[in-house]
């Protein structure tokens, strides 16, 4: 495929080549308060920022956009991220007029935003087969913090928060699982794989105690694998006095074939920006709801919404509450956008969605000429960049046109290429998708290296940058003062 | 290419009920040709999960089209009531222009995610970086990373670094008394796993007492947290006095703030901060339930010790300046249960938005914006101190977007009268109630006058 992406090369003032000039290289304007009647030393001296016209702000930010990569482009299939299609009328729903409100508002005032949040909270517990969901969290990681939390309660109210010091994390697990623990204040106990790529029963029959907080998992598994051992797993934590909490980042697997709650997990987190369309928006927002088991409930975090007799929605807090994970009610406006989209799809078309989402992941496997070490893999697969440096490979993968899957991860593959094509593309992208991978192996180590050559950057020098951090147009030479 | 043939009677998918997935294209025909690529025989066959723990029931969730789900949101979101909001105390709507909407909705930068490829992803991080720079401006401090969730997590994230940063233990963090209970709440869940409590200092007259602060400080504090404005609207006149006794006892001085108050406000940086968090979603978004974008900067010291994402400049193989996430040593997925925080997604779009509606504004349009802030608090406040049975401010200080005022009956009665009449303002005290004002309700100024006249008068 012939890609090249558009550039507006050009030189600043200072001589230096750019894609597009900073804001503050095309007009700045400093001011001053003269008039405002406050004492001159609660007064800045002066303001300095950019000052264009809309025009230029619209053709900057447009120029811009159309430098970036997007799923609306073509394949991107990034692992354990879920960059499926996000639906249009997702945002003109969010952008509803009735949407914009003061989290402040009394409950009585807030109705409609509050029986929509109770739905899907129910939605979501039906889903994940969980008892109650609360949509607190912002993120998947803050899910993941705020379910360890509610486990540390939970421990705290059978007096053994101080012998639970520990969370067991598989080695394979996402990188968050070991942070989040560690914020909440866990010793953080890692767990290897088995030679299958699963969590080994055994090992973890040695790893758990009377000192085990919780063990975080997520299935299927970062290398696409369901935990055919998940029920020997569960009862071995649950045994030893532990909690069982579930990743839910590869929950795009399951939908309507599994449900973590079955499974015999205890907290969930959902991340509603992968499984369930709302937009990635370059890093976030997302959102982090966790369900828990009927047991951990009264530990939500504050409010919860819920049911009154009467049959309004309220605003209540659960009696051992963890407190606030945010600082109001989360990311409502992704909350709003979940909802839509669940409630376009319905059963039939969540189970089609993990249906699609497998079928391609297998099909799109079964057109790549790489090793791909575990199987069977559900809606991505982890295969081998074999000799080839997994993120030299990349490179040469985004000079097909296509953004390249997660790379060097997890560690149990050698050069690993996490692939998750979603249920999105088509048979014709998916075709596209593999000659990219074929082409990307036929290249030799010098052509990697000189690649990229079709993005509007060529090879980025990271170390650079990280040797000598410029963070704001500040640090840049000849913009200083 | 090939053109599917569609039966007539399956109608248009957006009108349809879906019976598939409308987000997922594949034809039947094309399902049997992957299929037989795989070699197998049905979808089913590829799930290899045990029958002990397989689900076969339903959700019991109805498919909609797409036009019935719009209906029936409306219908839903058209039950919260009608009522003008004079609210604040951390969340505030000033108008986003149009212009915000219709750049960050471009899908080029709503449907990408972060930025692991930076050669294809150069427009979201150059928006990144001047987001930063933005942000660099407005508090004077050299280092701003891209986004915490919000203020309430950004202050969370400010006591845990606080700690890392610090040569010597010390186990307490101090914050106001008038915070609000759900931010401090968020703090005390980030300080627990670091083993840091949380103590509150009293104000006297709207701003910070100094003597009380100074009697309870120690070389245990490694925090002292402070607001301008405050929860109350006040702008807090002794900031560069906090800054010294942070000092004196090797502590770190975090100040809340927002861009449009920093826009006016002595600059951070000149008033002795280490680290600013805030909400810079108040330019960017409208009211939004309390979804934010929280802003956090610090000081040079403090750089490898910030959490979340940063983007940096490097250079391309040909020369040219390009933008990179940088420093991500720090982070999880590489330092794992070493790295500064766990935040991975953010607030990266909002993050964007802001950044276009700050651009759009101008300087001069934000600092005219952060100057009407203080005229149209003072005058609201000055209108209704006219009323009897009211009186406005009660803090005897400067105040920004919003102030408290006494009232001569319970504020409970107060406020739910006023809800009655269609106006919504904070109870803020017994006898105490805080009114929030920007330009998209200053409109109704007249109005809420009068009701409460009726109200009160």
């Amino acid at each position: 495929m012939n890609y090249q992406q558009a550039t507006w090369e050009q030189e600043t003032e200072g001589g230096e080549a750019v894609n597009e000039p900073l804001l503050s290289e095309k007009r700045m304007e400093t001011v001053s308060h003269e008039d405002v009647d406050l004492p001159d030393e609660l007064v800045r001296d002066e303001l300095t920022l950019p000052e264009p016209a809309e025009p230029e702000v619209a053709s900057h930010y447009t120029r811009l956009s159309q430098m970036n990569y997007s799923v609306e482009h073509g394949p991107y299939p990034l692992g354990s991220c879920t960059m499926k299609y996000n639906p249009k009328f997702i945002e003109d729903v969010a952008a509803l007029e009735d949407a914009a409100m003061h989290p402040d508002r009394p409950e009585a005032d807030a109705q409609g935003t509050l029986t929509l949040l109770y739905r899907l909270q129910e939605y979501l517990a039906e889903i994940g087969g969980m008892e109650t969901v609360t949509l607190q969290p912002p993120a998947g990681a803050a899910g993941e913090f705020t379910g360890l939390l509610v486990a540390r309660a939970y421990h705290r109210s059978n007096d053994e928060d101080a012998e639970r010091r520990e969370v067991i994390v598989p080695a394979s697990a996402h990188g968050t699982n070991f942070a989040s623990a560690a914020m909440a204040g866990y010793d953080v106990v890692e767990l290897p794989s088995n030679e299958d790529g699963r969590v080994p029963v055994d090992a973890l029959e040695e790893a758990v105690g009377e000192s085990t907080a919780a063990l975080m998992l997520t299935n299927p598994n970062t290398l696409g694998l369901f935990e055919r051992d998940i029920e020997d797993i569960a009862e071995t934590v649950h045994e030893a006095g532990g909690l069982l909490y579930y990743d839910g980042a590869n929950l795009n697997a399951l939908l309507g074939r599994a449900r973590p709650g079955d499974m015999g997990f205890d907290i969930m987190h959902y991340n509603v920006h992968k499984t369930f369309a709302s937009p990635h928006g370059g890093g976030g927002p997302g959102a982090g709801p966790i369900g828990v088991i009927d047991e951990l409930t009264e530990f939500l975090p504050d409010p919860h919404v819920r049911k009154a007799d009467d049959g309004s929605f309220e605003l209540s807090e659960p009696a051992e509450s963890v407190g606030k994970v945010h600082g109001f009610h989360g990311n409502w406006l992704v909350l709003l956008k979940t909802y839509a989209y669940i409630s376009r799809l319905g059963d039939a078309g969540l189970k089609d969605t993990s249906a699609m989402a497998v079928l391609n992941a297998n099909y799109l496997a079964s057109q790549i000429d790489l090793d791909i070490p575990y199987e069977p893999f559900h809606h991505e697969f982890v295969a081998s960049a074999g000799d080839v440096d997994a993120a030299e490979f990349a490179k040469g993968m985004l000079d097909e046109g296509v953004h390249p899957p997660t790379t060097k991860w997890p560690e149990i593959v050698d050069e690993a290429l996490m692939t998750e094509p979603t249920e999105a593309l088509n048979k014709d992208q998916l075709d596209i998708l593999a000659e990219a991978f074929t082409a990307a192996s036929r290249k030799t180590p010098e052509q990697l290296a000189a690649a990229p050559t079709t993005t509007a950057a060529a090879r980025i020098d990271q170390t650079g940058a990280a040797r000598n951090p410029r963070l704001s147009w500040r640090d840049l030479e000849g913009n200083d003062e | 290419m090939t053109m599917q043939r569609i039966q007539h009677d399956e109608g248009d998918r957006t009108h349809e009920p879906a019976e598939s997935s409308p987000f997922a294209p594949q034809t039947p025909q094309e399902v049997e040709e992957m299929l037989s690529a795989i070699g197998a025989e049905s979808v089913e066959e590829l799930f290899d999960v045990p029958e002990a723990v397989a689900f076969d029931g339903d959700f019991d969730i109805d498919a909609k089209s797409e036009f019935e789900v719009v209906t029936e949101i409306e219908e839903l979101l058209g039950r919260n009531a009608d009522r003008t909001e004079f609210l604040g105390r951390g969340h505030y709507d000033h108008y986003v222009p149009s212009v915000v909407d219709y750049l960050s909705l471009r899908s080029e930068f709503l449907t990408s995610y972060t930025q692991y490829q930076p050669e294809t992803s150069q427009g979201f991080l150059q928006a990144l970086f001047e987001f930063q720079s933005m942000i660099v401006e407005l508090t004077g401090l050299p280092v701003a990373n891209c986004s915490m969730y919000d203020a309430a997590t950004a202050l969370g994230e400010a006591a845990t670094l606080a700690a890392r940063v610090r040569d010597t233990s010390g186990s307490r963090v101090l914050v106001p008394e008038t915070i609000r209970s759900e931010r401090r709440s968020v703090l005390e869940n980030y300080t627990e796993g670091a083993e840091l409590t949380v103590g509150t200092y009293p104000l006297v007259d709207g701003n910070v007492d100094l003597d009380a602060l100074t009697e309870l400080f120690d070389d245990d504090i490694v925090m002292v947290y402070a607001e301008s404005p405050t929860a109350r609207g006040a702008i807090e006149e002794r900031l560069p006095s906090i800054a010294t006794l942070a000092d004196d006892h090797e502590a770190a001085f975090c100040l809340g703030s927002d861009p449009v108050a920093l826009a006016l406000l002595q600059e951070p940086a000149a008033v002795g901060a280490d680290i600013v968090i805030g909400d810079a979603s108040v330019l960017g978004l409208s009211a939004s339930y309390g979804m934010g974008l929280g802003l956090f900067a610090v000081k040079q010291a403090y750089l490898r010790q910030v959490p979340g994402r940063l983007v940096g400049t490097s250079k391309t193989a040909d020369g040219r300046r390009a933008y990179t996430l940088t420093l991500q040593t720090r982070e999880q997925h590489i330092r794992k249960e070493r790295a500064t925080s766990n935040i991975c997604t953010n607030q990266a779009w909002v993050a964007l938005r802001t950044a276009i509606h700050i651009a759009s504004l101008g300087a001069s349009g934000l600092s005219a914006l952060a100057e009407d802030c203080v005229t149209t608090a003072a005058e609201a406040a000055a209108r209704l101190n006219d009323i009897d049975g009211i009186s406005a401010p009660v803090d005897d200080r400067h105040h920004f977007r919003e102030f408290v005022a006494r009232t001569n009956r319970p504020a409970t009665e107060v406020v739910s009268e006023l809800a009655e009449k269609g106006f919504l303002v904070h109870e803020a005290g017994e006898f105490e109630v805080q009114v929030c004002v920007t330009e998209t309700n200053s409109g109704d100024l007249d109005d809420l006058v009068a009701a409460v006249r009726e109200v009160l008068g």
